[in-house]
C-alpha cells in the first residue's frame, strides 16, 4: 500500500490545491505535501531494507496482466531524492511566487510534476513509464508556459517539441515491442528473452530506446533541448527540472538496458560509452563561455549526465555503482545551484553575468552557502561530486578502459574551469552596477542551507551510500531477484 | 593524529568567529597550532625511539579511501614545518589583518589549509593523498583570490587552480594505477613494492602522471608561471602556502614516491634535468625582478627546481642534502616574505629602488630580514650554509653527471644568495629615503613570527644534534639508515672551497647588481602564454560549438533529432539477422484505395500553399488510418480516431483561421533534403512495422483480457476493461494529463485577463 503514496499524495495534493485560493494556505499544503511525499518514501526505503522488494500489483491483477508497482533500493533511493527536491523547491516558494501565476494553479502543476517522477520511478510496465513521462511533459510544459516573455515561450516551445517528438519514439519502441514480446511487464520481458532469447529485431528496438531515454536525459546529440529552456523559467521550477527530469530519462535507460538488453545486445553498450564520453565533453565545453549563471548550469548539467550514463556504458558493478552515486551527489547539487540562482533573480532581477557581483563581499553568508554545491559540482575533494568521480575512474582503469578514464578526469578539469568562472563572475569580481534590488530573504537561504548540509552530508557519509549503490549495481546487473519479485512474488 | 587533524578543520568557525576581533583576540589562535607544533615534535621524537605512528579514520573504505596516517622521519619533518611556520603565520596574520574586514575568512581558510596539508604530508593513504592534495589547491585559489576586487587576482588564482588541479588530475590517474599494480592504497606498501612497479608495463604512465603532478604542484618549469602571478595573495598567505610549505608538496611526492618508482634512469634524468633547468631559469630570472615578492617567488621557483636537482640525482647523499635543503629554505624565504610582508604593510611599496635605510624605522624587522639574508647566502653559522654544504659534497660524490653540473648549482646558488640580500639587506641599508621617513614602526606582532623563524637559522651553531633528526627524514627517502655527520667545520675541503667562492660570487653579483638587471636580457621564456592558449583553444571551441546550437531553429534541431534516429534504426536493422518476409498475401482492392489515400493526402499536406489546406489533408490522412483500424476489427478504435481526427481539424480551422498563407521560407534544397530524411525515416519506421507484423509472438495477454473481461472484470468490452480495470493506472495518468492541460489552459486565460486588467 505503501508504494502507492508517493504518487497518490501528490495527487490528491494538486486536487486539494485547486480548491484553495488562499495562497499562503497553497504554499504551507504544497510544503506539507512535499514534506508527506518524502516521508512516504522514507518509509518505503526502510520497509524495502527491512523486507526486500515490494511489488503491488494493482487492482489485483497479476503481473503482466495489470500494471505492477515495483520498489527496490533504486527505486525507493530515487523517491526520496524526489522528495528531498520536492521539499527544498516548495519551501524556496515561501519566499514569492508571481502572484498571477501563483494562483493560476502553479502550487498544484508543481505537485503533478513530482507525481508523474515518482510514477516514473516506481512502475514495472513501460507503457506505464511512458504515460508518466506524458504526465511530466505536460506538467512541465505547462509550468514553463506560464511564464510569457518572448524568450520563454520560445524555450517553452522548443522543450515540448523536442520532447514530444522523444515520446513518439518511445511510442514507437512500445509499439513494435509489444507486437514482437507480447508484453511490456519489465520483469516478464526479461524472463521471456533470457529463456526464449530475444526477438530478431531488438537491436533496432535498444537503438529506439536509446534515442527515446537519451532525449530525455539529454545525451549528445539529443540535448539541445535542454539548455534551449532551462535558464528561462522562475528559479524554483529551473531547479526543479534540473534536479529531476533528466535523472528520470537516465534512470530509465539503467533500467531498461540492464532487464532487457543486457544479455543480448552487447555491442550497444560501447555506443552508450562513446556517448557518454562525448556528451561529457561538449556539455562541460561548452559551458566554459556562457555569460549567464543558469546556461553555465545548464550546460554543465549536459556534460554531467555523461558521468551518470557512462557507469551503464561500462556494464560493471563498480562503474555503475559510481554512476549511481553520481546521480543522488548530483540531484542535490545542481538543485541547489539553481535555487542560489533563484538568489540572483531576486538580488539582481537576473541571472546574467553581466549584472552579478560583489556577493563575496556583501553577503558572505550567501557566499559560503553557495561555495560548497558549486565546487562539489565541480568534483573538488572532499565535496561530494569527487567520490563517485574516483569510483568511476578506478572502475574504468579495472576494466582497461582507459581512455574513458581520461576523458572523466579531463572533463572533471573542465568543469573545476567552468564552475571557477561562474564564482569569479557571480561572486568576486565587482558587479558593474553594484545595485541590489532587494536582499535574500532566509526563506530562500534556508532550503538552500539544508541542501548544502545534505550535499556535506552525502560526502561525509559516503560509505554507506556506496555500500547501497553498490548492492543496487549488482542487483542491475543479476536482475533475476527483481523478476522473481515481481513474477513470483517472492520479494 | 586523525582526530587532532580534523580538528584543525573543525576550528576554522571558531577561526573566522575570533579572527574576525582585534589581533589581540585573534592571535590567540595561534595556540592549536602551537600545540600541534609540540605533539608532532613529540611524535617525531617518538617515531625516532620507536615505530612510526600510525593512526587510520574510516572514510569510505569499500573504494579503499581511509584516512590512515603515518608519521616517520619525513612526513613528521615536514608537519613540524606546517605547524611550526602556521604558529608564525597565525600570529603575523592577525596582526597584518588587524581591522581587515576579511580577517575572519583569512583564519578560517587558514585553518582549512592547514588541515588539508597535514594531511597531504602524513596520510598513508594514496587516495586520501588526493583529496589533501586537492583540498591545498582549493584553499589557495581562496586565497589567492583574497583581494578579489583585483582582476589579477581573480585570474591568477583560477590560474594556480587550474594547473596545480591537472596535476592532480594526474595524481588521482597515477593513484589508481597504482592501486591496481601493487593492489594497495597505502604509500607505505607501495615503497616497498619498488621492484613490482618498476618492471610493470605501467611504470611508464606512473611515473609521467606522479611527476606531472609534482612538477605543477611545486612550479617547476614548464608550469612554474603560476607562483609569480600566485603573488597576488596577501604576504602572509605567499610565505606560508607558497614558499614555506604547499609549493614543497610536489617535493614531498617525489621524495616519498623515491624509493616506489625511483632509481631509474627515467625517473632520475627527468627530474634532474626539469629541476636544474628551473634552478637557472628561474634564478636568473629573480634578479631582474624589482618588485620584492616577485624577487621572493622566482627565487622560490629557483630553490625548489634545486631540490628537485638534488632528489633527481638519487645517491643517499644528495636525498639527504635535498631534505636539509628543504628545512633550510622554509625557515629563509618564510622569514624573508614576512619581512617584505612588514614592509609593504608599513611603507605601502615593495619596490627595491624605492626602499633603502629601513634599520632606523623597522629596527627589529631588519635583523630578522639580515638572518635570513645571510642562511641564504650560506654563510656560518646558519642552517643555510650546513644545507649547502651537505649539497655540494653529495653533488661532488654522485656518479650520474659529470661535475660540472656543481658550476650550475654554485651560480644558481649565488643568484639566490643575491636575492637574499636584495631583500633582507639591501632595504634596510643605506639613507632612509624623505617619502618613507613618516614609516610606523611594526608592532611586535608583526616582527615575532620573522624574527623567530630568522633565528631557526642560527640554529646550524648546534649542527651535531641537528644530525640525528635530519638524517631520520632522510632515512625515510633513501629507505635504509646512513651516515650524516653535520658539523661546520670539516677541515678545508672541496665543499668549503666551493661554498667560500659563492659567497664571493654572491658579494661580486651584489656590487653590480644595478649593471646586472640592466643587462639581464632576455626576460626568459614565458610559458604562460601556453596556458593562455590553451585556455584560449578551449574557449574558440566552447564558442564554435555552443553559439550554432543556440541559434540554431526548431526546425533544425527536429532535422538533427530525425537524422540521428534514422541513422541509428537503420543501421540496426542491416545489423540485426535477416529476418524472413513470407510473401505478402495477396492485396484487396480497397486496401490499395486506402493507402493511396493516406499517401495522397499526406503528399497534399507537404506541398499545402495555405494552413487550412494542410489540416484538412492531415485529416483526411488520419481517416484514412481510421479506416485500416475499422476493417481489422477495432471499430471502437476506429470510432475514437474519427472524432479525434474531426475535432483536431475543427479547432485547427478556429485557430488558424486569421493566419496568413504559408511562405516559402525554405530553399529547394532545403526542402529535398528534408524529403530525403523523412521517407528514409519514414521507411526504417515501415519495415520495423512490417517485420513486426508479421511476424506474430504467441501472448499470453489477449487471450488473458478476452476470458478475464466477461468473467473476473465483469464487462463485456474488453478495450473498456482494459482502460478502466486491468490497466487503470495508465487511465490515472492520462487523465492528470488532460487535467493538467486543462489547469493550463485555464491558467493562461486568468492571466491574460488579469493582465489586462493591469493595463
Amino acid at each position: 500500500m505503501l508504494l502507492i503514496l508517493p504518487i497518490i499524495v501528490p495527487m490528491l495534493t494538486a486536487a486539494l490545491l485547486l480548491l484553495v485560493r488562499h495562497r499562503g494556505v497553497q504554499r504551507w499544503m504544497a510544503f506539507l505535501g512535499s514534506m508527506t511525499h518524502l516521508g512516504c518514501g522514507i518509509a518505503l526505503f526502510r520497509l524495502v531494507q527491512s523486507e526486500g522488494i515490494q511489488v503491488l500489483q494493482s487492482g489485483s491483477w497479476k503481473a503482466p496482466f495489470g500494471i505492477v508497482l515495483v520498489a527496490d533500493t533504486l527505486t525507493t533511493l530515487l523517491v526520496i531524492a524526489v522528495g528531498v527536491v520536492g521539499a527544498a523547491t516548495t519551501a524556496f516558494g515561501f519566499a514569492g511566487v508571481d502572484p498571477r501565476r501563483e494562483s493560476g494553479g502553479y502550487h498544484s502543476l508543481f505537485m503533478v510534476l513530482l507525481m508523474g517522477v515518482s510514477g516514473a520511478f516506481l512502475t514495472g510496465d513501460l507503457f506505464n513509464l511512458y504515460v508518466w513521462f506524458e504526465v511530466m511533459l505536460v506538467a512541465s510544459f505547462v509550468l514553463m508556459a506560464l511564464h510569457r516573455t518572448k524568450e520563454q515561450v520560445r524555450a517553452a516551445f522548443t522543450y515540448v517539441t523536442l520532447n514530444l517528438l522523444a515520446s513518439a519514439i518511445l511510442l514507437t519502441a512500445l509499439g513494435l515491442l509489444y507486437g514482437q514480446s507480447g508484453t511490456l511487464n519489465m520483469a516478464d520481458l526479461s524472463r521471456q528473452w533470457s529463456t526464449a532469447g530475444p526477438p530478431p529485431l531488438h537491436l533496432p528496438l535498444a537503438l529506439l530506446f536509446l534515442t527515446a531515454f537519451g532525449i530525455k536525459a539529454a545525451l549528445f546529440p539529443w540535448f539541445f533541448w535542454l539548455p534551449a529552456s532551462y535558464h528561462t523559467p522562475p528559479a524554483a521550477i529551473s531547479a526543479i527540472f534540473a534536479g529531476l527530469l533528466t535523472k528520470v530519462g537516465v534512470y530509465s535507460m539503467i533500467r531498461v538496458f540492464t532487464l532487457l538488453f543486457q544479455r543480448v545486445s552487447p555491442g550497444i553498450y560501447t555506443l552508450i560509452l562513446v556517448l557518454s564520453a562525448v556528451t561529457m565533453v561538449v556539455g562541460v565545453t561548452c559551458a566554459l563561455t556562457q555569460r549567464d549563471f543558469r546556461r553555465v548550469l545548464s550546460f554543465n548539467l549536459v556534460g554531467h549526465i555523461g558521468y551518470t550514463t557512462l557507469g551503464l556504458g561500462l556494464l560493471s558493478p563498480v562503474a555503475l555503482a559510481g554512476s549511481l552515486l553520481y546521480v543522488l551527489h548530483h540531484i542535490v547539487a545542481i538543485t541547489n545551484l539553481y535555487l542560489v540562482g533563484g538568489i540572483f533573480l531576486r538580488v539582481r532581477r537576473t541571472t546574467d553575468f553581466a549584472s552579478l557581483g560583489s556577493l563575496y563581499r556583501t553577503h558572505p553568508y550567501v557566499a559560503l552557502l553557495s561555495l560548497v554545491p558549486i565546487f562539489a559540482l565541480a568534483g573538488v575533494p572532499p565535496l561530494s561530486g569527487f567520490i563517485a568521480k574516483i569510483v568511476l575512474v578506478q572502475a574504468s582503469f579495472a576494466q582497461g578502459v582507459y581512455w574513458a578514464g581520461g576523458i572523466a578526469l579531463f572533463v572533471g578539469l573542465l568543469s573545476v574551469l567552468s564552475m571557477a568562472r561562474l564564482w569569479d563572475e557571480s561572486f568576486w569580481k565587482d558587479a558593474p552596477d553594484g545595485v541590489d534590488k532587494a536582499s535574500p530573504t532566509w526563506k530562500q537561504l534556508l532550503p538552500i542551507g539544508a541542501l548544502t548540509l545534505l550535499s556535506l552530508g552525502i560526502s561525509v557519509g559516503a560509505e554507506p551510500l556506496l555500500d547501497m549503490t553498490s548492492r543496487v549495481a549488482g542487483d542491475l546487473l543479476e536482475p533475476s531477484a527483481y523478476v522473481r519479485a515481481v513474477l513470483d512474488g517472492d520479494g | 593524529m586523525a582526530f587532532l587533524i580534523l580538528t584543525t578543520l573543525a576550528l576554522s568557525p571558531l577561526a573566522a568567529w575570533l579572527g574576525r576581533r582585534s589581533a589581540r583576540w585573534a592571535q590567540l589562535l595561534a595556540l592549536w597550532p602551537l600545540f600541534l607544533t609540540i605533539w608532532f615534535a613529540r611524535g617525531f621524537h617518538s617515531a625516532l625511539t620507536n615505530e612510526p605512528l600510525t593512526d587510520r579514520l574510516s572514510w569510505i573504505p569499500s573504494m579503499g579511501l581511509e584516512l590512515s596516517f603515518r608519521l616517520d622521519g619525513l612526513s613528521g619533518l615536514f608537519a613540524l614545518l606546517v605547524t611550526g611556520i602556521g604558529t608564525c603565520i597565525v600570529v603575523y596574520g592577525a596582526h597584518y589583518f588587524d581591522g581587515h574586514p576579511y580577517s575572519g575568512r583569512f583564519q578560517a581558510t587558514l585553518f582549512g589549509f592547514m588541515t588539508a596539508m597535514l594531511g597531504v604530508v602524513l596520510t598513508d593513504n594514496v587516495l586520501a593523498l588526493f583529496v589533501f592534495w586537492e583540498l591545498t589547491g582549493f584553499t589557495s585559489f581562496l586565497l589567492i583570490g583574497f583581494s578579489h576586487r583585483k582582476s589579477e587576482s581573480r585570474r591568477s588564482a583560477i590560474q594556480a587552480l587550474i594547473v596545480t588541479g591537472s596535476g592532480g588530475l594526474a595524481l588521482l590517474a597515477a593513484a589508481a594505477l597504482l592501486v591496481q599494480v601493487t593492489g594497495s592504497e597505502s604509500l607505505f606498501t607501495h615503497t616497498q613494492s619498488g621492484e613490482l612497479l618498476r618492471a610493470h608495463p605501467f611504470y611508464l604512465p606512473i611515473v609521467l602522471c606522479l611527476l606531472l603532478a609534482a612538477f605543477t604542484k611545486s612550479a617547476q618549469f614548464p608550469f612554474h608561471f603560476w607562483l609569480p602571478g600566485a603573488m597576488a595573495a596577501p604576504t602572509p598567505v605567499s610565505a606560508y602556502l607558497h614558499s614555506a610549505t604547499m609549493v614543497k608538496a610536489g617535493v614531498y611526492l617525489v621524495a616519498r614516491m623515491s624509493p616506489a618508482v625511483g632509481g631509474t634512469q627515467l625517473w632520475n634524468w627527468t627530474i634532474a634535468a626539469v629541476g636544474a633547468f628551473t634552478m637557472l631559469g628561474a634564478a636568473y630570472r629573480a634578479v631582474q625582478e624589482t618588485d620584492l615578492k616577485k624577487i621572493l617567488a622566482y627565487s622560490t621557483v629557483s630553490a625548489l627546481g634545486t631540490i628537485f636537482f638534488l632528489l633527481g640525482l638519487g645517491t643517499p647523499a644528495t636525498l639527504t642534502a635535498a631534505v636539509g635543503y628543504i628545512v633550510a629554505h622554509a625557515c629563509y624565504k618564510g622569514t624573508l616574505f614576512l619581512v617584505t610582508g612588514i614592509i609593504d604593510h608599513q611603507t605601502g611599496t615593495r619596490d627595491v629602488a624605492r626602499l633603502a635605510g629601513l634599520r632606523r624605522v623597522l629596527p627589529v624587522t631588519a635583523v630578522a630580514g639580515g638572518l635570513a639574508a645571510l642562511s641564504m647566502m650560506g654563510l656560518p653559522p646558519f642552517f643555510g650554509f650546513l644545507a649547502k654544504e651537505i649539497a655540494y659534497e653529495a653533488v661532488l660524490a654522485q656518479p650520474l653527471i659529470p661535475q660540472v653540473a656543481l658550476g650550475a648549482l654554485v651560480l644558481a646558488s649565488a643568484l639566490l644568495g643575491l636575492c637574499g640580500l636584495l631583500v633582507g639587506y639591501a632595504p634596510f641599508v643605506g639613507e632612509l629615503p624623505q617619502d618613507l621617513r613618516e614609516t610606523r614602526r611594526a608592532s611586535p606582532g608583526l616582527w615575532l613570527g620573522p624574527l623567530l623563524l630568522g633565528t631557526l637559522g642560527t640554529l646550524g651553531l648546534f649542527a651535531g644534534a641537528l644530525s640525528t633528526p635530519l638524517e631520520f627524514a632522510a632515512r625515510s627517502v633513501v629507505g635504509r639508515a646512513l651516515p650524516l655527520e653535520l658539523a661546520l667545520w670539516h677541515g678545508v675541503t672541496p665543499p668549503l672551497l666551493l661554498s667560500v667562492a659563492t659567497v664571493a660570487l654572491t658579494l661580486l653579483l651584489y656590487w653590480q647588481r644595478r649593471g646586472i638587471r640592466r643587462f639581464a636580457r632576455p626576460r626568459g621564456l614565458n610559458t604562460a602564454r601556453l596556458y593562455d592558449g590553451a585556455v584560449g583553444v578551449l574557449d574558440w571551441i566552447s564558442l564554435r560549438i555552443s553559439r550554432p546550437l543556440q541559434d540554431a531553429s526548431l526546425s533544425t534541431y527536429v532535422l538533427v533529432f530525425v537524422v540521428t534516429t534514422g541513422a541509428l534504426i537503420g543501421t540496426g536493422l542491416s545489423l540485426s539477422i535477416r529476418v524472413h518476409l513470407p510473401s505478402l498475401v495477396p492485396l484487396r482492392t480497397y486496401e490499395v484505395l486506402i493507402v493511396l489515400l493516406v499517401v495522397a493526402a499526406a503528399i497534399t499536406a507537404v506541398r499545402a500553399r495555405t494552413t487550412m489546406t494542410a489540416v484538412l489533408s492531415l485529416g483526411t490522412a488520419g481517416y484514412g488510418v481510421a479506416l485500416t483500424f475499422l476493417l481489422y476489427g477495432a471499430p471502437d478504435l476506429a470510432m475514437t480516431q474519427f472524432s479525434v481526427e474531426t475535432l483536431t481539424a475543427i479547432i485547427f480551422v478556429f485557430v488558424f483561421w486569421q493566419f496568413p498563407k504559408v511562405e516559402e521560407t525554405t530553399s529547394r534544397v532545403a526542402r529535398i533534403r528534408d524529403g530525403v530524411v523523412s521517407m528514409a525515416f519514414g521507411w526504417y519506421i515501415f519495415v520495423l512495422t512490417l517485420v513486426t507484423a508479421i511476424n506474430p509472438t504467441s501472448s499470453g495477454l489477449s487471450s488473458f483480457y478476452a476470458e478475464a473481461a466477461p468473467t473476473l472484470a465483469h464487462g463485456r468490452n474488453i478495450v473498456n476493461v482494459i482502460l478502466v480495470d486491468f490497466r487503470a493506472l495508465d487511465t490515472l495518468g492520462e487523465i492528470t494529463v488532460l487535467v493538467t492541460a486543462a489547469v493550463g489552459v485555464a491558467a493562461l486565460l486568468h492571466i491574460a485577463s488579469q493582465e489586462k486588467l493591469a493595463r
